[in-house]
């Protein structure tokens, strides 16, 4: 337990609990030696006084002081609890380990039984016992022990069995080491901490237990006196002086809460984890000189997606964290454009950025933000529902946790043409019919009327793209639409995609961190590092015209129909940067083969070339052979 | 079902067990020391206590099939007869203190989760945090205690005990109900928090539905299916929390009952008493098993 202390006192919940903690031991320990005669002082001259000067809380009907009384039963209700808690953690360590030292079959009888006690709520089996044992206050203290070891059990064997099937505890058992010897060595040291952090919550309510009875009358009895027996005491004369009720009460209520403070900051679930205060950016102030003018305007009118310098950032411990850093793009009506990178390279934060779905506290900033010539940073968020709602569709990447899972899926499909195209439940529930339909879903009627659980993976993503098509999209954000499918699926998936470009016009904005899907899909590729745009260049000339150092160790990654499949796959060397800490200069330098001096210190922007744009400092150098050795790790 | 089959017949079997379990002899110890041993003997044969424990046991179980329970000791009135009454008068209380506890818990749950999401307003989460272990740490008993003290002694609104008109139900309802209410709107919240980081509910928010329909129609049949979990207990917990209750407000129930019954050592009035609270708190629990199903599909099949 020593070792665990400061843990606890390290939060202002663990302060507060060891305090009163302390406190109540102190007074268990103290009182009966000081007040122990005050407090049965009996006093015919002043009875069911209320309070005064020498009777803080009032007196009772034999003229004792209230407030002593309270104080010297601390003494006799800390004692009880921690019998009682100490017995009932006693029998739940024997229930619970008893299944792992006993023959299989007795074992699995003995937690048959914990379970089936388990079903019973302990104040039940307290009368039970309490009937059989009588009524006395050891009785009682049986009662309770007996009835809070369940849950104990419990506890302790499925601590137990886990730490059981550890290798140091089938090596133990191979050498010969008896059970009773493997049980106090090897698995009691490995469940000690739950264990007491629960006991410490068990206390509280063995506390109110006790209490409970002796209120009851079938606890503690007459002459000792615990806090429960006192609240009953007074509860009788409580419209002479409700502060015998009351004094006693409130002593509950402190130790109550002593104790499940106490195990709360143990236990780490209440302000354990100091969260130091997030730190905002001040402001930025839009650069200047990049006020679209007229003309500009009009040669972007075309555009579906226009997004310029867009930024995304959370607020981080040690300052703001941007997975997102100035990120420019445009897409045209029938336009496909991929969004290539590593994980953490910002595209899937580019793609709810987009999409209007980064969530507080991220931040989303813009220097232009229009989606189908509607500025979206413009006005709340709400007021652009019916336009995002039918004319933008997002595709995310885990179709089995895309779908509300307690939802038909045509209650799912409906609801957005319902709320943003007015249509009624029948109408939404026949586009639904007809956009299923035209995914490729057979019987879409009575797909409709199933849970996503009755969907297959590929059945789930093809309902997620017909969701979009309820209303008439016109870009559909993508983000790794078929990563979690299998091949075959994949293709399917893919395939209805581009149906749909075909069909409507729709432009696509596909994330992806699998080149081939990408170049397979789309006109253009955007490839991403470190939260910016590295290089732009049609899919067409990948393979072929890749400039950027990046741009070219991916698609070595990448196995096509020359790589020997059996080989181990290519992968980049170094780890992708952590956006928390963004390097000066080029982001890629630590991994780059071709990093110059000049690369550590400015940071290269996006240059137009003959067939895109990069942003490398050293484009056209050949990349030496072994890229690996280079590699910082 | 076959779980709860099992453990009424342990419980069954339990509360016939313990008359014989009792040291000594019951009668005598109900009837007390100075009663003339011809009575105590016309009670034991009326007991049955003479017969062979399986004979006991097997007429006891016949019995309970016809709704037998017995006699009472002291008052010789049909045990089953008084619970039947007393039943009634302790779901009056704990029924309307489960629906309040829900009433409270999710609205305050639910608001309090999307309130505080991802660290906003810590100072409000902490308020409620805190406030609910307070709530929580405070007994049934004292609650009550408390409320009869400022609601009925000192303003004197409600009667302070006796179960007559609708006001006499306000305190002890809310007394049942209060403690409760703190845990589940905790963990509702906590629930709910998950929830909303859910894919599903972007998906909802990418569909540009509204906040309500988000976080009512999406949001909260997942979060409560968890909580529901824990309803059970609760319930359980709560039938069992009004022997205190109805101790402090006098209330004619069946918790009232069993305590006067173990201290006048009325043995098969407590039997009976014992019998129809487990057999509650096991049903409740069946039922909300159920009721789970019921309403996440994907339990019916088992791969949630
Ligand atoms: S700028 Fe320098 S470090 Fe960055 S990719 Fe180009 S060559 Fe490599």
């Amino acid at each position: 337990m020593r070792r665990h202390r400061p843990e606890v006192l390290r939060t202002p919940v663990g302060i507060v609990g060891v305090t009163l903690l302390t406190v109540l031991v102190l007074l268990a320990v103290l009182a009966p030696l000081l007040w122990g005669d005050r407090a049965t002082a009996t006093n015919t001259g002043n009875m069911l006084a209320g309070p005064s000067p020498e009777h803080w809380a009032g007196t009772d009907n034999l003229g004792r002081d209230i407030l002593f009384r309270t104080l010297v039963a601390t003494r006799l209700s800390l004692v009880l609890t921690l019998v009682a808690t100490t017995l009932g953690v006693g029998l739940g360590l024997l229930l619970g380990l008893a299944p792992l030292l006993l023959p299989q079959r007795l074992g699995r009888l003995v937690v048959a039984f914990v379970n089936v006690l388990l079903g019973f709520p302990s104040l039940l089996m307290v009368l039970f016992l309490a009937v059989i044992l009588g009524v006395s206050t050891t009785s009682a203290l049986l009662a309770i022990g007996i009835a809070i070891a369940p849950p104990f059990a419990r506890l302790v064997h499925a601590l137990g069995a886990g730490v059981t099937e550890r290798d140091f505890v089938a090596a133990a058992r191979i050498a010969g080491v008896p059970p009773a010897r493997i049980m106090v060595r090897h698995v009691l040291p490995n469940v000690a901490e739950p264990l007491v952090v629960n006991a410490t919550v068990t206390a509280s309510s063995v506390l109110l237990a006790f209490g409970g009875l002796s209120f009851l009358g079938i606890g503690v009895q007459a002459p000792q006196y615990d806090w429960g027996r006192l609240m009953q005491d007074g509860l009788a004369i409580i419209y002479d002086n409700p502060l015998a009720a009351l004094a006693p009460g409130i002593a509950f209520v402190l130790t109550g809460l002593a104790f499940n403070l106490t195990g709360e900051a143990a236990a780490g679930t209440f302000g354990a984890k100091s969260r130091s205060r997030m730190r905002w950016p001040a402001p930025a102030s839009p650069r200047p000189g990049t006020r679209d003018d007229a003309d500009l305007a009009a040669d972007r009118d075309g555009l579906v997606l226009d997004v310029r310098d867009l930024a995304v950032t959370f607020p981080g411990p040690d300052g703001p964290i941007p997975p997102v850093r100035g990120v420019s793009i445009a897409l045209r009506a029938g336009e496909a454009v991929g969004v290539v990178g590593e994980s953490g390279s910002g595209k899937s934060m580019t793609a709810l950025a987009v999409a209007q779905l980064v969530e507080e506290p991220g931040r989303v900033t813009a220097e232009r933000l229009a989606f189908c010539a509607t500025d979206l940073r413009s006005g709340r968020r709400a007021a652009h529902d019916a336009l995002l709602g039918t004319s933008l569709a997002v595709v995310f990447q885990d179709p089995m946790t895309s779908l509300n899972p307690v939802l038909r899926v045509g209650t799912q499909l409906g609801e957005a043409a319902r709320r943003h195209q007015g249509l009624t439940r029948r109408q939404a529930s026949a586009r639904a019919a007809d956009r299923l339909r035209a995914v490729h879903l057979a019987e879409p009627e009575r797909r409709l009327r199933q849970y996503p659980h009755e969907f297959s993976g590929g059945m789930r993503q093809r309902a997620m793209i017909a969701m979009g098509l309820m209303g008439t999209p016109r870009l559909i954000v993508a983000d790794e639409p078929t990563t979690a499918l299998d091949m075959t699926v994949q293709r399917q998936v893919l395939d209805v995609l581009q149906e749909v470009r075909r069909e409507h016009g729709t432009a696509l904005l596909l994330i992806s961190h699998d080149v081939s899907v990408v170049s397979s899909v789309c006109d253009r590729v955007l490839v991403m590092y470190a939260g910016r745009i590295v290089e732009d260049l049609p899919s067409a000339d990948l393979h072929t015209q890749a400039r950027h150092p990046y741009t070219r160790a991916l698609i070595g990654a990448v196995p096509d129909m020359t790589t020997d499949l059996d080989a181990p796959l290519a992968t980049i060397a170094g780890q992708p940067v952590d956006p928390r800490h963004v390097p000066d200069g080029c982001a890629f330098a630590a991994r780059c083969p071709l990093v110059t001096d000049r690369c550590r210190q400015e940071e290269p922007t996006l240059q137009a070339g003959p067939v895109g744009a990069v942003a490398c400092w050293h484009v056209d150098d050949p990349i030496p052979a072994e890229t690996e050795e280079v590699a910082v790790g | 079902m076959r779980r709860l089959l099992v453990s009424l017949w342990i419980l069954v079997t339990a509360s016939f067990l313990m008359i014989q379990l009792v040291p000594g002899d019951p009668v005598r110890a109900a009837l007390g020391t100075s009663a003339p041993a011809e009575l105590v003997a016309t009670r034991r044969a009326q007991l049955g206590l003479d017969d062979s424990l399986l004979d006991q046991y097997l007429t006891y179980v016949r019995n309970l099939f016809t709704g037998d329970l017995g006699e009472s000791i002291l008052t010789q009135l049909s045990v089953a007869e008084t619970i039947g009454q007393r039943l009634l008068a302790t779901l009056s209380l704990a029924l309307p203190a489960f629906v309040l506890t829900f009433a409270i818990a999710v609205p305050v749950g639910v608001a309090m989760a999307v309130v505080t999401r991802r660290g906003r307003r810590r100072r409000a989460e902490l308020t409620f945090v805190g406030t609910s272990i307070v709530l929580a740490s405070i007994p049934e008993f004292v609650v009550c205690v408390a409320l009869v003290a400022v609601f009925a002694v000192n303003l004197g609104l409600v009667p302070a005990a006796g179960r007559s008109g609708i006001d006499s139900y306000v305190l002890p309802v809310l007394a049942l109900a209060i403690g409760p209410a703190a845990v589940l709107a905790r963990i509702v919240r906590v629930e709910m928090l998950a929830v909303l980081d859910a894919d599903y509910i972007r998906t909802a928010r990418a569909q540009r539905l509204s906040a309500l329909r988000i976080h009512l129609r999406h949001a909260l049949p997942n979060a409560v299916t968890a909580t529901l979990t824990l309803s059970g207990l609760m319930l359980a917990t709560m039938v069992a929390g009004t022997v205190l209750v109805e101790n402090v407000f006098a209330w004619p129930g069946l918790g009232g009952t069993i305590v006067s019954s173990i201290q006048s050592r009325d043995y098969p009035l407590v039997q009976g008493a014992v019998l129809v609270y487990g057999a509650i708190a096991l049903t409740v629990n069946t039922l909300v098993d159920v009721g789970i199903a019921a309403i996440d599909p994907r339990s019916m099949i088992g791969d949630s």
